[in-house]
């Protein structure tokens, strides 16, 4: 046998092998969650190990516990999903009403400085958040923002719309520019091509760009935990579950209740548009 | 502030009788006063809640500031070395900062070693693709707060399967406290790391991968070359910008990064990175001037180690 044959039908192997090893280490730990978030605390402390629930343990007990209000002996979920829900679409919405202006005069107007705002938003991207924080955590406890969801979700837009204009510019650029020349040369203005042509044409960039955003402010952590903290019916979900797990006193599964409650709503919306998501994301990576 | 207002703001009135008497403006004119008024939201957001605090920080840097004396203490107050001289001399910051840079550097390794075999593996089609393709980014989509919670779940020495089967399986004489020990925590923050980034890459990386032309590799398999040397002289060289790109995304990207850690460790353990402990002193210390300064020292060194870093591998990344 030469050394192709051999490395061909041995690599054929390794890849099926490897394709299971990746889906088990980024499968499982979602898979342990929903099953620690259906057992008692008491079965779970007899054996850690177990990997399948019982008939007779399955439990709904640690959802019921987590989403009651607080009033009610219940973690107050609810409220919290109230929150963060309430903060995420703001911010999407906010966020794309100033980036899609936005990304459009960069992609397609020519002005002064337009070179520079490219570079611009590359470096806010990668700026340290936590540089911002500070001078953010000041302004904010001065003006009494501290503890109110208006002031995370102006946070928000800031930390999304970088990669939202990113993200719409490259595709408003894919747009034939000869389409909105003919809607211009029919009478329509400025604002009536980017209604009429462009807007509908990037419909499915505008989708992802809107999935991103409310996921991004639905997952945030750093600035809830900085702004919220005191404030413990402002919680978005993610700072109430993890201000929640550094105590001792809530069981962890039902915590683990409260994770499914927060991944659930981000992993449904995302297996149902991931292609539009995956494609968005990387949409211009070829060039680099 | 007042340098954007008057282009998208003040013209268009300043502008409106002009037309019907004189000369209409040229086309070209009309199109830098449309893109300045459309982008003026975007910059002015940006701005606001960007810039200006990224400035602010370094003015606070220098000045002596806690939450407490706040209302005191004007914009331009005076300056003082105090805040840069007692972050570089409190215990802990040289150490903070090469736990830092060994989180980087591990955490944007191992993502891209990661991604890369996952991208190779799922690069061409078969059945369950897509499914497969999207259960490898679930690491990286969920929220941040569950995933760490889940980590600490499963190594937790008393409730934790790792250390249930550990014991069970593998033979282990007592329970690893894998987040909490010096020994294992990092390295295991780091792992954590390649596990919830390795996606990124993996986009990236799938991407480029599939942009290669189908004819080189049909070439290359004509003249002889076996699989193992098709990636390293065909696909590498093709990833390698691509890689370069990735390295520097990432590890800026890490070096940043306060959640992971904060979440899974707190910092204790041997793994306090310089985001947790700029928290530390905003928060527990209420020492803003502190906090701002190693904020300062953050971005500085951030900002040399990707110097050094374009200066060895610029031409690639661009």
């Amino acid at each position: 046998m030469d050394r192709d044959v051999v490395e061909t039908v041995s690599l054929r192997w390794l890849r099926r092998l490897v394709i299971a090893g990746f889906l088990a280490i980024t499968v499982f730990p979602f898979y342990y969650m929903l099953v620690l978030s259906v057992r008692p605390i008491e079965r779970l402390l007899l054996d850690p190990g177990a990997l399948v629930v019982g008939f007779g343990e399955l439990t709904v007990a640690t959802y019921a516990e987590v989403l009651k209000a607080t009033d009610d002996g219940g973690q107050g979920f609810l409220t919290f999903i109230r929150n963060s829900g309430l903060v995420a679409v703001a911010a999407t919405v906010l966020t794309l009403l100033v980036a899609i202006p936005g990304a459009y005069a960069v992609a397609r107007l020519r002005f002064f400085g337009r070179r520079q705002v490219d570079f611009l938003f590359l470096a806010v991207y990668l700026f340290p958040s936590i540089v911002i924080a500070i001078p953010l955590f000041v302004v904010f406890t001065r003006a009494g923002l501290r503890g109110s969801l208006f002031g995370l979700v102006l946070v928000y837009i800031s930390q999304t719309l970088p990669v939202s204009v990113y993200m719409l510019k490259n595709y408003f650029e894919t747009i034939p520019v000869s389409l909105e020349e003919s809607a211009a040369i029919d009478g329509a203005g400025r604002l009536g091509i980017i209604r009429r042509v462009s807007l509908p044409l990037a419909m499915p960039s505008i989708m992802a760009v809107a999935l991103y955003d409310f996921m991004i402010a639905w997952n945030e952590f750093l600035f809830a935990l900085l702004f919220l903290v005191d404030k413990p019916n402002r919680w978005t979900v993610s700072l109430g579950l993890s201000l929640l797990a550094d105590g001792v006193e809530v069981p962890k599964t039902v915590l683990m209740a409260g994770s499914v409650v927060l991944t659930l709503p981000i992993v449904i919306l995302f297996f149902a548009s991931e292609r539009l998501l995956t494609e968005g994301l990387t949409s211009g990576a070829e060039k680099g | 502030m007042t340098t954007t207002a008057p282009g998208p703001g003040r013209s268009p009135t300043r502008e409106r009788p002009a037309p019907p008497r004189r000369r209409p403006l040229t086309l070209r004119r009309r199109e830098s006063r449309a893109g300045l008024a459309l982008v003026a939201p975007t910059l002015l957001v940006t701005i606001a809640v960007i810039g200006i605090p990224i400035v602010w920080t370094l003015v606070l840097a220098f000045q002596r500031v806690r939450l407490a004396t706040l209302r005191k203490t004007g914009l331009f107050g005076e300056f003082t070395m105090d805040n840069i001289d007692r972050v570089l001399h409190t215990p802990g910051f040289a150490e903070t900062l090469w736990v830092t840079l060994i989180y980087s550097i591990g955490g944007t390794v191992g993502s891209i070693l990661l991604g890369l075999v996952a991208a190779l593996v799922v690069r061409r089609p078969f059945r369950g693709r897509t499914l497969v393709r999207a259960s490898m980014l679930l690491p990286y989509v969920a929220p941040v707060v569950a995933v760490t919670f889940v980590w600490q779940v499963m190594l937790d020495p008393q409730l934790g399967i790792v250390n249930a089967w550990g014991q069970r399986l593998l033979g282990w004489d007592a329970p690893v406290p894998f987040l909490t020990q010096e020994s294992t925590a990092l390295a295991t923050v780091i792992v954590f790391e390649a596990w919830r980034y390795f996606p990124f890459a993996f986009l990236f990386l799938l991407a480029r991968l599939q942009a290669v032309p189908g004819e080189l590799e049909e070439a290359a398999r004509v003249d002889g070359a076996t699989p193992t040397q098709r990636f390293r002289h065909i696909l590498l060289p093709q990833l390698l910008p691509v890689i370069a790109l990735l390295g520097v995304l990432r590890f800026i990207m890490t070096f940043n990064k306060f959640d992971d850690v904060y979440l899974l460790t707190g910092g204790a353990a041997g793994t306090e990175v310089v985001s947790v402990r700029v928290y530390e002193f905003l928060t527990a210390r209420t020492d803003i001037g502190a906090a701002a300064a190693q904020a300062v020292v953050l971005a500085v060194v951030l900002i040399v180690f990707v110097l050094i870093y374009l200066r060895f591998f610029g031409r690639r990344v661009s």
